[in-house]
């Protein structure tokens, strides 16, 4: 990559980067620590890179109201640590360790804690953010309750930089709880999981995640329970009962809230219907043989899974597509995504799927981006 | 008044709606009409040229695609409870109204989905699936009535929001009309997530703007193990608000947090007799719920909280009926304030839930400074204020009063770096407003997206947006291609 690196130090300077690599039609993609920058396309042109080191910092905490602003290129183990201070967190995880907000927005990165709280969309109230001519605009505010305009952070999350490169944004935050237990399950097979997670979510035990991690012999279920502590002993008690006999209280596994895949393989993401999960993974793994690695939220449906960087394309795109034939495509079947590969495999295959809704998000795109300078190739569609 | 060429359009396609939905579905009779002039923000009224009520996803089709061939504006409608006149219509335009598409179309209880029609009223889906322990949690004041496909467009709360977050949070996917005709699927459906941009994120809460939600693919959540709720009462508000907040400092996170002031608990009494403890200057209704162990200890939690910040009075529900008992008075607040007032304004404002105390003194004295009496119904959880501001409208000078110490309160709301609506939303009533929170670049931006979906301009227009951007506007260079004709192009239309 022959591209220039810029590290702004506000965000009028972030503007100026991108009005001024507009003039010059340059191409201009972020990167908060580099943890994802090999996820999805790689861009068709990169001219300058933007790093966000420098937009980093708690602009306010305001624990009474549980709301914090950050620069985007603040990394949100600081964030957390920050927060913490004053008991409360920001009940949303990434992967790396390293991640920055604005790179777990614009890749919707989620962790185990999703299936209380929701993703970043969903506790991200205020964003701020520079527009493909340069221009800084605002949706939100610094309330949990705003239904004024449109929600352009939401439209942000999970876009990889392609609609708009995000410079600082609010949150909500939750209290921390005051215990929690972690509950784990030998597991033989993803049949297994049908029935125990069915019992888990129906349950009165309200789990705050339920996490799986497979491969072709077996693994864990793992639970987290938090809240008071009488109420997780008593919790965690009623669900060794619902867990069976194998079950018992674990330290945090240290695989919880980290991707099964290393820098150099194949990573897929599934994002399935709850119920459907368990057959999906099967599915997965007889495509896949033993080698594949499963791990996620099985409380959500949205898991990971790790095939070796050396998986021949044509292999890659056979799993492919008999994962996805047996999701059933169409509106709500649910999708199974390359986050990552060898560029030569990734060019090789269909790495999106279909895409519900293509056309509308291309107008958006062209909306926001006519002349496709943010991130262009990076996304869903060619966009 | 109707030109006559805008005459012979709508005749034009009402022929065409009739022989395509049929007679039944198209209403041209201006005394029927006229029914539809206003929403629940009655001071705005117009009349729609035609009011069309489609059964199926297919005829709002069927309308859509006709409008766009006459170049006929349409405002989509509910059940008409909206307090923004989001579904004001537009004199020459057609009134779509869904509330004939009322079927649940498909519950799949294993994933925690229903998927409903836009016409289902908010409280149908949480029956439908009751029995069987789940429930629809957004849970707006009106949702005996309120339709989802509303509740959509305004991204509706209700009091459990505080807990549960508002409709957005509990939308999983949608098919939509779009302005264009078009019907698509948007949103992950029965995943949690699909590939792509968050087409649903925008589009709840949207008002209207950018197309006709005619399925929308809902979230389920399990009922609670154990739910108990507590009113407590205070001298004064701002020790209620005091209560609240360490409430919330103690780490709990109440299903539910609603305070009343005096003013507000009069009406309610003269209303529904709801009984509450005499004297008070405020009560706070605190709900609970989650697993029965941890609700018993936050119930002790919640109690010594109110008492150490001053009730006088604590009643904790004992069973359903005393809930309803304890809910009956906030529940009719709204309409209470009828019996003590001839007229008012339901104002909705947010402000950071620490400014509390604040704000309500600094409305008390632009109440009294006015001469206008402001009742006091909010969602002390997350701050989000409803004034009621009573006026006489028989008594001159006196509406406009109440309209300057309304809008004066959005001032101080937005001041306090708040909003200008928490949940009823923005519509024709605070379209005005809106540059107090947003600079021109902001709403411009916003406007991006309604160019993307509707080019034409023929969503709901005259809402939200204070001003409308033609779109094919482009700040900055512009780039070989027109975006508008393209998008045209694509839609169909001829150019005119």
């Amino acid at each position: 990559m022959n591209a220039d690196t810029v590290t702004p130090g506000s965000a009028a300077e972030a503007a100026e980067v991108v009005r001024s690599g507009a003039d010059r039609a340059l191409a201009v993609v972020a990167r908060g620590s580099g943890s994802k920058e090999h996820w999805a396309g790689v861009p068709s042109r990169v001219d300058v890179v933007m790093d966000t080191r420098r937009l980093a910092g708690v602009v306010s905490h305001e624990p009474g109201d549980l709301v914090v602003t950050v620069g985007a290129g603040t990394q949100l183990r600081h964030l957390q640590a920050s927060v913490g201070l004053a008991g409360q967190r920001l009940a949303l995880e990434a992967g790396s360790d390293a991640a920055t907000v604005g790179g777990v927005l614009a890749t919707g990165e989620a962790g185990p804690l999703r299936l209380r709280y929701g993703a970043g969309r969903d506790l991200l109230i205020g964003v701020e953010f520079v527009r493909a001519d340069g221009i800084l605009a605002h949706s939100g505010g610094r309330v949990v309750k705003n239904v004024a305009g449109y929600d352009l952070g939401r439209l942000l999350c999970g876009s990889y930089g392609t609609l708009g490169i995000i410079t600082s944004a609010t949150f909500r935050l939750h209290p921390m709880p005051a215990d929690r237990a972690f509950l784990a399950r030998p597991v033989r097979s993803p049949g297994e999981l049908s029935d125990i997670v069915d019992d888990l979510l129906h349950s009165a035990l309200s789990p705050a995640a339920v996490e799986v991690d497979l491969t072709g012999s077996g693994g864990t279920l793992v639970v987290l329970l938090e809240g008071s502590s009488a109420g997780v002993a008593a919790r965690a008690a009623a669900s060794l009962r619902l867990l069976g006999g194998s079950a018992s209280v674990v330290d945090m596994p240290d695989w919880w809230g980290r991707y099964p895949f290393a820098s150099d393989d194949i990573a897929l993401k599934m994002a399935v219907p709850v119920a459907q999960l368990p057959a999906t993974i099967e599915v997965l793994q007889k495509a896949a043989g033993p080698e594949v690695t499963v791990r996620g939220s099985a409380g959500v449906g949205v898991v990971y899974a790790a095939l070796p960087g050396r998986t021949h394309p044509a292999t890659l795109g056979a799993i492919l597509a008999t994962v996805r034939g047996a999701l059933g495509g169409g509106d709500a079947g649910g999708s199974c995504v390359v986050l990552a590969a060898p560029p030569a495999t990734r060019a090789a295959v269909d790495a999106w799927g279909p895409v519900p809704g293509l056309a509308l998000m291309r107008r958006v795109k062209e909306q926001f981006d006519p002349e496709r300078r943010l991130a262009p190739g990076r996304f869903v569609g060619g966009i | 008044m109707r030109t006559a060429s805008a005459s012979v359009v709508v005749d034009s396609l009402a022929a065409r709606l009739r022989g395509e939905i049929g007679d039944g579905a198209v209403v041209t009779d201006e005394a029927a009409r006229r029914t539809y002039e206003c929403d629940g923000l009655t001071h705005y009224r117009a009349i729609p040229a035609l009011v069309v009520l489609p059964e199926t996803a297919e005829q709002v089709q069927a309308v859509v695609r006709a409008c766009r061939d006459h170049g006929v504006s349409w405002v989509a409608r509910g059940s008409g409870t909206g307090l923004s006149g989001g579904a004001l219509p537009v004199a020459d335009g057609v009134l779509v109204v869904t509330s004939r598409m009322r079927r649940i179309v498909e519950l799949d209880l294993p994933n925690g989905r229903a998927i409903v029609e836009p016409g289902v009223v908010n409280l149908a889906i949480s029956q439908s699936v009751s029995d069987a322990g789940w429930f629809y949690a957004p849970d707006p004041s009106s949702q005996l009535i309120c339709s989802i496909g509303g509740n959509v467009a305004e991204n509706s709360g209700g009091a459990h929001c505080v807990k549960y977050g508002f409709t957005v949070h509990h939308v999983a996917g949608l098919e939509i009309c779009t302005p264009d005709g078009e019907l698509v699927w948007i949103g992950a459906g029965r995943a949690a997530e699909a590939p792509g941009y968050d087409l649903v994120g925008v589009f709840v809460g949207s008002e209207g703007t950018l197309g006709i939600a005619t399925k929308v693919a809902v979230r389920l959540l399990r009922r609670p193990e154990a739910v108990t709720t507590l009113l407590a009462a205070f001298d004064t508000v701002a020790r209620a608000g005091a209560a609240t907040s360490a409430i919330i400092a103690a780490g709990l996170t109440p299903a539910a947090a609603e305070i009343m002031d005096a003013l507000a608990i009069q009406a309610a009494e003269r209303a529904v007799a709801c009984e509450y403890p005499a004297g008070a200057g405020a009560v706070l209704i605190v709900e609970l719920d989650g697993p029965a162990v941890e609700v018993t200890e936050e119930e002790q939690t919640v109690r010594a909280l109110c008492e150490r910040a001053g009730a006088f009075e604590i009643r904790v529900a004992a069973d359903a009926a005393e809930r309803a008992e304890i809910w009956k008075g906030r529940k009719s607040a709204f309409a209470a304030v009828g019996r003590i007032s001839p007229n008012y304004i339901v104002q909705d404002g947010v402000i950071p839930r620490t400014a509390l105390a604040e704000v309500l003194a600094e409305i008390g004295a632009l109440a009294s400074a006015a001469g206008i009496r402001v009742a006091n119904v909010f969602h002390a959880g997350d701050g989000n204020l409803h004034p009621l501001v009573l006026y006489d409208d028989s008594v001159p000078g006196e509406y406009e009063a109440a309209q300057r110490v309304s809008a004066a309160i959005l001032d101080l709301c937005v001041d306090r770096g708040g909003s200008i609506t928490g949940e009823h939303g923005v519509g024709v009533d605070k379209a005005a407003k809106l540059p107090l929170m947003f600079s021109p670049a902001d709403l411009d931006t916003m406007q991006l997206v309604r160019c993307a979906f509707d080019p034409a301009g023929l969503a709901n227009p005259g809402k939200v947006f204070p001003t409308p951007r033609l779109c094919g506007e482009r700040p900055g260079p512009r780039a070989a291609g027109d975006a508008t004709e393209r998008a045209y192009e694509r839609a169909g239309i001829e150019a005119w």
